[in-house]
């Protein structure tokens, strides 16, 4: 299963707090000590998200109207913020979440 | 915290777990490690392999690696398979091969969240067939091709490496891309039949560092993440790089005892049973063995070493059955400490010998 927001091989993917997100339809999440473990069925990727807070916000990104919503309503704090959404752009990058 | 001390204490899950499903086999390898031969007339019967498989979605294990004996020839095969990926446990299951027919490939091929391992040890007959038996270079073959033509991509070709093929790799990665599959090399450990075949099988001090330049300039090559005791040698390999013993990988048998890692199946590995009160979960999650592989060693000689960020060690079962100290070197410790403490071993633990009966390859093979 491709994501709807799927794009081109090549074209770099980075997080835009504008659009809406959701965890990718292929992936199964499972939470873990140290934050959560994704799997992707497509690609069979293992992916370690290294926070409770990364993996909360990955769970409930389908939630809001927008990734940038989705990011405020967990609490980040300001200064992980700029970490966090790298994060974003990394699990945009591999799949394991998409723009809905 | 780095990763792999997170990793080392332990998860919700595994993330490798194995199964064997039968050790029936209609082949007899040298080199295997569960001694596979005969059914057990014990195995987990299709109703006890569903709830197994229930159990593992409900603990959100993605995936299971299927193994044995060979697991093809257990007759509810497709049918757990089906069972498994139905419920979003992915499969990889490992094969000799023999039992493919064209119908069978197309199937595989129709499915989702199935991956197939073909074993091949050796890039020729003459090669492989010593230590698969004979017909077994041309029954994998086979398969390979029935697969590429039915259109399954990204197959595996499962290589263990020994000193009769540890120079072929390049012919067996040809041989893997020729059908459209992915080459996968694991590293030989005495365990099982292994125990015995060990010795002579096991590649040497110039093929292990052929095989670490082989696999830093093929990435596309895995691992099963079984090389990292050749991390010293040079740059370190992708994948976890640790002993995923009782803390990421686990190995349910056919007559669901659970033990740390599919290559040390003996009683002083064997965590508890799937047919227990409180199934797999309970075992996984409070199991005492496992707790206490979850806990920092007290170490040993290797603590001391500078490569021991990278190599941890070496791999638990190859020490366990050449007599090491589980805190020492490994056998094959790549700066030589390994050779020493063997020649020291007089005492090496039986090989279970529940499962390790001989098999006469003529009597066990099926046509
Ligand atoms: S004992 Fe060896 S084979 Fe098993 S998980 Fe550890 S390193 Fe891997
Ligand atoms: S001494 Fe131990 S840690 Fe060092 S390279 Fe050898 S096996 Fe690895």
């Amino acid at each position: 299963m491709a994501c709807a927001g799927s794009t081109s091989p090549g074209e770099k993917k980075v997080f835009d707090p504008a659009l809406a997100y959701r965890l990718s339809p292929s992936v199964a999440l499972r939470r873990e000590p140290f934050g959560a473990l994704s799997y992707h069925y497509g690609n069979r990727r293992l992916t370690f998200l290294r926070s409770a807070a990364l993996a909360e916000l990955v769970e409930r990104l389908g939630e809001f109207p927008s990734g940038g919503q989705a990011v405020a309503a967990v609490g980040v704090p300001e200064q992980r913020r700029a970490s966090i959404e790298r994060a974003l752009s990394e699990l945009l990058a591999s799949d394991v979440i998409c723009v809905r | 915290m780095p990763l792999s001390s997170q990793l080392e204490a332990g998860l919700e899950a595994p993330i490798c777990l194995t199964w064997e499903l039968t050790y029936g086999c209609n082949l007899a390898c040298t080199h295997c490690l569960s001694s596979s031969g005969r059914r057990d007339p014990r195995e987990l019967s299709t109703l006890e392999a569903k709830r197994f498989i229930d159990e593992l979605a409900e603990m959100q294990v993605f995936y299971v690696n299927i193994g044995g004996g060979e697991p093809t020839l257990r007759r509810d095969f497709v049918e757990l398979v089906e069972y498994a990926v139905a419920h979003r446990v992915g499969v990889k299951f490992s094969t000799n091969g023999t039992t493919m027919t064209r119908k069978r490939a197309e199937l595989y091929a129709s499915m989702d969240y199935l991956d197939i391992q073909v074993s091949l040890d050796g890039a020729s007959a003459k090669s492989n067939d010593p230590v698969r038996g004979e017909g077994s270079y041309q029954a994998a073959i086979r398969a390979m091709e029935l697969l590429a033509e039915a259109g399954f991509e990204g197959f595996k070709v499962s290589v263990v490496v020994t000193r009769k093929n540890a120079f072929e790799l390049e012919a067996l990665l040809a041989i893997a891309e020729a059908h459209r599959a992915q080459l996968r090399v694991t590293r030989l450990r005495p365990s099982g039949r292994g125990a015995d075949s060990w010795h002579e099988l096991r590649p040497s001090a110039e093929q292990l560092r052929s095989v670490h330049r082989f696999l830093s300039s093929h990435e596309e090559v895995l691992t099963g993440d079984s090389f990292f005791h050749l991390a010293p040698l040079g740059k370190a390999l992708a994948g976890l790089n640790l002993c995923g013993a009782g803390r990421v990988v686990c190995l349910v048998d056919p007559v669901g005892d659970v033990y740390a890692c599919p290559f040390v199946m003996h009683p002083e590995f064997k965590a508890g049973s799937i047919r227990d009160q409180g199934g797999f979960r309970a075992v996984w999650r409070e199991g005492e063995l496992f707790a206490k592989l979850r806990r920092p060693s007290p170490g040993g000689a290797c603590n001391a070493c500078d490569a021991f960020s990278e190599c941890r060690g070496g791999c638990m079962a190859a020490k366990f059955y050449t007599g090491l100290e589980l805190g020492g070197p490994d056998p094959e410790c790549v700066l030589g400490h390994g050779e020493a403490v063997l020649a020291a071993v007089v005492d090496r633990p039986a090989v279970e010998p529940g499962h390790s009966r001989p098999v006469s390859l003529l009597a066990a093979r099926r046509r």
